[in-house]
């Protein structure tokens, strides 16, 4: 008994202690990655990247105000498209979340935040690149709406299905019609949330690169023609990335510094400004 | 997603319930239903609007595909060839740089992700395991673009210079670890890959975690159980399904996984059994030469990669949240608990 005894307190003892160490050791690479791109990002930062455009091939300077903006134009050109139907669908499902268009709705928008973003680029590529013949900022900012749509009808429909249900029974038993109960209670007393969730789908939009790829393609200098394609952040960090050029690939770090920054924000913002269980575990699932 | 199909059954009776109330009040009676109506409509017709967007495009996918389809049939799954210019493809390239990337990166990053979530959770004091968590959690939020960009300036030198002569040192009679490394290939993706999707596993695992019940885990404890005894019987054991939900997501991540992999891999169509040697994924071959492929048989084939990329990703994840949601009996219990 007493042996027995020993060798479970013993095993206990190697198990913390081994596990432990295992962890460190694996958290240690994922510190280091951060700090990397951090330091390398931080250090290749200047004012110019922000407001000056791009200088001819193999020249060293310039920046990339084009592809600020482009992400700028094009992440607001998709929420514009997708934010508004997000937010239907999702209030939606919270309030009439029982028949068979809801059921089919949760599922598609399931289906559509696991589909790969490389997709995303072809279905926005056949949908509009075809028709118009060309590579557009138009069909950059729908492939980005197709990203942030799903993520939003999800995020709303979880945030306000944590609105505890007297609330809805307060408001319908004051006499006021169902709409004006949605509108007026259920929306308006969680705007924060519903901004959180659009705010953290719209930060996870503009990181990404593959649907603009062969979408808003890409461009060396800016026009606000949504029908001209269009630079944008990650793909001018992908370009610049995998060419020859060290000042390219010193700026390119820098962007990545800024798109870091930008999702780091986001995300510690929306902590920040307030805590919804429901929506933080939609995001780690998704 | 915590579903609760009773408990929605509950909300429409209590609602009509009040909708039927309101509806003996005269004075508004039109405006109120009529405002009602409408407003539902609206939201069907929206919720209507983008599943046929979606149908539309999923069909349009399949149409883009049918020429390589008609052209390669089943072949096309089993055909090693990927030629432009000859206008021969064959999809197994990609298939097999897709399987190989992500199960090694699963290897890898599986239980390194469920070790770092109990120790997390379960041994670290819980204020400092909450800012590791947040920490993790915003490694996960990075946009690959930047891991690529790690990958291809840290990574693949390091993999190149350390990795590369210390497996063949060890492993060097193995055909996987034949060859000269360039320092992009499956091994420096997989690895990539296997760090992106550490994160999402230690996320999940967490979460998995933080459902098992304290008065479980004091019940253990309490009948004499060892630390380690009450995580093995207490925490992991009812977690498991949560865990290989977790486990089965992070794959269909990588599966997915685009612009990392797509820089770090070294974008080559042929099969090699080498892990130094460059390869492609579905995904990556999608990313390089989508742009160039105008019109005709290339484009129509790559589609088909996509349209096959996007199946695979769709089964594992319907599989990922299926295990998660409905076999798991803590998330059952929890989904109780709620109500």
């Amino acid at each position: 008994m007493n042996t027995l005894f020993k060798w479970r307190k013993l095993r206990n003892k190697l198990f913390i202690i081994s596990l432990s160490l295992a962890a460190a050791t694996c958290l240690a690479p994922l510190l280091m990655v951060v700090t990397y791109m951090l330091q390398k990002g931080a250090s290749s930062l200047n004012l110019d990247f922000f407001i000056r455009l791009p200088v001819s091939v193999g020249e060293s300077g310039g920046g990339m105000v084009h592809a600020i903006l482009g992400t700028i134009y094009m992440v607001v050109l998709g929420s514009l498209i997708a934010v508004p139907m997000g937010l239907i669908g999702g209030i939606y499902l919270s309030e009439y979340g029982k028949g068979g268009i809801s059921r089919a709705l949760r599922t598609a928008a399931d289906v559509m935040t696991g589909i790969p973003s490389i997709i995303i680029g072809i279905f926005a590529y056949i949908l509009l690149v075809i028709p118009f013949k060309t590579f557009s900022a138009l069909s950059g900012a729908f492939a980005l709406s197709l990203i942030i749509l799903p993520v939003v009808i999800r995020s709303s429909e979880e945030i306000l299905k944590l609105v505890p249900q007297h609330i809805r029974e307060a408001g319908l038993a004051l006499g006021l019609p169902r709409w004006k109960v949605i509108v007026f209670i259920i929306v308006r007393g969680n705007l924060s949330g519903l901004f959180t969730g659009i705010m953290l789908a719209v930060a996870r939009a503009s990181g990404e690169t593959a649907p603009l790829l062969f979408t808003a393609f890409g461009n060396m200098y800016f026009s606000a023609s949504p029908l001209e394609p269009m630079a944008s952040l990650p793909v001018q960090i992908y370009t610049y990335a995998i060419s020859p050029f060290e000042d390219w690939q010193r700026q390119s770090w820098a962007g990545a510094f800024v798109l870091i920054m930008l999702v780091v924000s986001v995300n510690l913002g929306s902590r920040a400004i307030l805590n919804p269980r429901a929506l933080r575990d939609f995001f780690r699932r998704s | 997603m915590a579903e609760t199909p009773n408990e929605n059954t509950k909300n429409e009776t209590t609602l009509d319930q009040g909708g039927f109330v309101f509806s003996n009040s005269v004075s508004s009676k039109l405006s109120g239903e009529l405002g009602d109506k409408i407003a539902k409509l609206i939201m069907q017709t929206v919720a209507i609007f983008i599943l046929i967007l979606l149908a539309i495009m999923v069909f349009l996918l399949f149409q883009m595909s049918a020429e390589a389809i008609k052209e390669f049939g089943f072949g096309f799954l089993i055909s090693s060839d990927w030629d432009p210019i000859l206008e021969e493809f064959g999809a197994l390239p990609f298939i097999y740089g897709t399987l190989i990337t992500s199960t090694i990166a699963l290897a890898i990053a599986a239980p390194v992700s469920v070790m770092v979530a109990i120790f997390i959770t379960e041994i670290l004091p819980t204020k400092i395991g909450q800012v590791l968590g947040l920490f993790v959690e915003m490694i996960a939020a990075i946009p690959s673009i930047v891991f690529g960009l790690w990958g291809l300036f840290f990574l693949a030198p390091v993999v190149r210079e350390t990795f590369t002569p210390f497996l063949k040192s060890i492993f060097g009679f193995l055909p996987f670890f034949d060859g000269p490394s360039f320092g992009i290939g499956i091994l420096t993706a997989s690895l990539i890959l296997a760090i992106m999707i550490v994160p999402t596993i230690t996320s999940i695992s967490r979460e998995v975690f933080r459902t098992v019940p304290q008065h479980q885990k004091e019940a253990a404890l309490a009948l004499g159980a060892t630390r380690e005894e009450m995580i093995r019987l207490a925490v992991l054991r009812p977690s498991f399904s949560g865990i290989t939900g977790a486990i089965v997501l992070g794959f269909g991540r990588a599966l997915g996984e685009t612009m990392a992999v797509a820089m770090v891999i070294g974008n080559s169509s042929k099969i090699s059994f080498s892990l130094f040697a460059p390869g492609a994924t579905m995904s990556s071959v999608i990313a390089n030469e989508y742009a160039e492929a105008s019109a005709g048989l290339h484009l129509s084939s790559l589609c088909l990669v996509g349209l096959l990329l996007f199946s695979v990703t769709l089964i594992v994840n319907s599989l990922a949240r299926l295990i998660v949601w409905k076999f798991s009996p803590l998330s059952r219990s929890q989904r109780q608990e709620k109500k």
